[in-house]
């Protein structure tokens, strides 16, 4: 098989534009799991569940996906503060008991999953808007708006919530709450305040996650499954917790995944991550712009 | 050891009248059923000797039983050997990828270990689709043969294998659970770093546990193809098995081989009931909303509860 030029061009501008979405829908990870330690596999579920809404309201209403994920996002943010509470009353309070911390949330998973298959059922939907189907070309590299909308939009959420957590007072407490709890206590925060604010925040970039995820892909309710092993590879991969590296691993995901369906077909790409996830934790569990 | 043999020979005795019981049934329902139910039973335990005596979770329960799954469906377009002699076979390859799995991740934090499981069911998913000589995607059909000597019918004969791989697996499970083995096991749960300090090889303990439930997952799997005649990988690899696995002995009770029992064969009882008169789909949202009440309200179990009521009533007589 010969490997153009354009070909090789094609696969790496499809790989940043998807990597784009995978670095958007980790972000609630890279918060949840990187900073306050909370295991959440759940996140890919809910961020499903972000794209049926987003769905809802493109049938319906016809709305822009990304219009109405803003809209909702105060709603998942309510719903992660939620989930926050139980998930602090029951186990965090407690002490340490991974275990069944981890068996709550994929028990959420699995109930938002079985959930959406009792009301959508199991086919694939997709939303109408203009900007997919045009595509910009340059030269022999084309550009679908479908892909370049999502991949623009996930830069700004990046950029909002690293300017958040930089510059905002709530913010550098999350930060200060990821490094030291005890330390905070001391300051006259409260640090389970600050975590339950972070939570909800993580997943309130689900619903955003979602309507991106909507627009570049159909999806049904057990897509979630997929990017289970995307997700956690990408917050390991990035350095747990840091924004850019969330980005910088989103690309570097994306890019191989593309490659690997462009050179040995579409089915292997979900062992991509995977393989990027065990590679990471043999060589640097730090991740690449890990403290 | 005496007490471990007298376990197993009252465990058999069980066995037995279950299946004196079935035989006086008499109907194939019964052991269509009874399968799925003891199926359950093998997998919640071996799930529970990693989960339950260890404290590490492993979401990938599908992926270990899918590999005694396709052992048979590799075995039965070669060689077509016996199921019995399947068993170790599946069993083995499926103990060593835990061990492999176990020796990547188990070093660092827990929580690693269990992302890297949940990645795993994906990963061989993948791999079986585009492995054609199992059938890829679309699946193989295994033809059972039509009659076995000393049984009524092949079901039957499924039916009791499963029954005595079950009454092994929960022997097997007391067995660690008492043994020094056990209480490194449970030395590591409850504080790694003390248990490290305090001289427990816990690195080589959490691997034994890891092989050994893999092991027992794949032993699971291997009779699969021939109780439902057709394999394709995503019924094999159905996010069902994994959530079973884990929710049956999180809801019986994790800290006892009694836990798994009690669990799977009331959520597998009742999840044989609810598929015929709810649905599949609505099946398994029960098992997962369970889960959740029980890990957050009940997290020692039903055997965590019947403890609790014990000593409420003694402490009234007394």
């Amino acid at each position: 098989m010969g490997v153009t030029i354009d070909l090789l061009l094609n696969a790496i501008a499809s790989g940043i534009l998807l990597g784009g979405l995978y670095a958007a829908v980790s972000l609630g990870v890279s918060i949840s799991f990187g900073m306050l330690d909370i295991v959440n596999i759940a996140h890919p579920a809910f961020v499903i569940l972000g794209s049926f809404v987003a769905y809802i309201a493109n049938t319906t209403l016809g709305a822009d996906p990304l219009l109405t994920s803003i809209v909702v996002a105060p709603v998942f943010y309510a719903l992660g503060a939620l989930v926050f509470q139980v998930y602090y009353v029951s186990f965090e309070r407690h002490g340490r008991d991974s275990l069944r911390g981890l068996a709550f949330f994929f028990g959420l998973m699995f109930i938002t999953e079985v959930g959406l298959i009792l009301v959508f059922g199991v086919d694939y939907r997709s939303v109408q808007t203009a900007y997919i189907g045009p595509s910009l070309n340059f030269g022999e590299v084309g550009i679908p708006l479908r892909l370049l909308v999502p991949c623009v939009a996930s830069l700004a959420l990046l950029a909002t919530i690293q300017l958040f957590l930089r510059r905002s007072f709530t913010g550098r407490a999350i930060l200060a709450v990821a490094q030291n709890q005890v330390a905070l206590q001391f300051q006259g925060a409260d640090p389970i305040r600050i975590r339950r604010i972070a939570f909800a925040l993580s997943i309130a970039t689900a619903a955003i996650a979602g309507a991106l995820l909507i627009i570049i892909q159909p999806i049904e309710p057990s897509v979630d499954r997929d990017y289970i092993g995307r997700v956690f590879a990408v917050c390991v991969l990035g350095g747990m917790g840091s924004i850019p590296g969330t980005l910088l691993a989103g690309l570097i995901l994306g890019i191989a995944e593309s490659f690997t369906a462009t050179f040995y077909g579409p089915s292997w790409a979900p062992a991509v991550s995977f393989g990027l996830l065990l590679l990471t934790l043999a060589i640097r569990p730090a991740g690449l712009l890990g403290r | 050891m005496r007490r471990h043999i007298g376990f197993l020979l009252a465990a058999l005795a069980v066995a037995l009248l279950v299946y004196l019981g079935t035989a006086w049934i008499g109907n194939d329902y019964v052991y269509f059923a009874g399968y799925v139910v003891l199926q359950y039973v093998v997998l919640a335990t071996a799930w529970n000797i990693l989960g339950g005596y260890t404290g590490y979770v492993n979401f990938g329960s599908a992926a270990f039983f899918a590999v005694g799954v396709y052992t048979t469906v590799v075995i039965h377009k070669t060689l077509a050997l016996p199921v019995p002699a399947i068993l170790p076979l599946g069993g083995l390859l499926a103990g060593i990828l835990g061990l492999g799995m176990g020796y990547l991740t188990l070093r660092l934090r827990g929580v690693f270990f269990s992302i890297a499981t949940l990645a795993l069911a994906i990963v061989l998913n993948s791999m079986i689709v585009n492995w054609s000589f199992v059938g890829g995607g679309r699946g193989a059909y295994v033809i059972r043969p039509r009659e076995i000597a000393f049984f009524t019918s092949y079901v039957q004969y499924l039916f009791v294998l499963m029954l005595v791989l079950a009454t092994l697996a929960v022997w097997i499970a007391r067995m660690v659970e008492r043994s020094r083995l056990g209480r490194g096991l449970a030395a590591i749960r409850d504080d790694e770093l003390a248990a490290e300090a305090a001289g427990v090889p816990t690195l080589k303990l959490k691997l034994i546990a890891t092989t050994l439930s893999g092991f027992m997952m794949g032993v699971a799997g291997v009779p699969l193809p021939y109780f439902v005649t057709y394999v394709e990988p995503s019924g094999t690899f159905s996010l069902g098995y994994a959530v079973n696995a884990m929710a049956m002995p999180l809801i019986g009770g994790t800290t006892s081989w009694l836990g798994p029992l009690i669990g799977a064969l009331l959520l597998g009882t009742l999840q044989q009931v609810a598929t015929v008169t709810l649905s599949a789909t609505v099946n398994l949202l029960i098992v997962g909303i369970l889960l959740v009440l029980f890990v957050t309200l009940a997290p020692d179990g039903i055997l965590g509860l019947g403890r609790a009521i014990v000593r409420r009533v003694r402490r009234r007589d007394g």
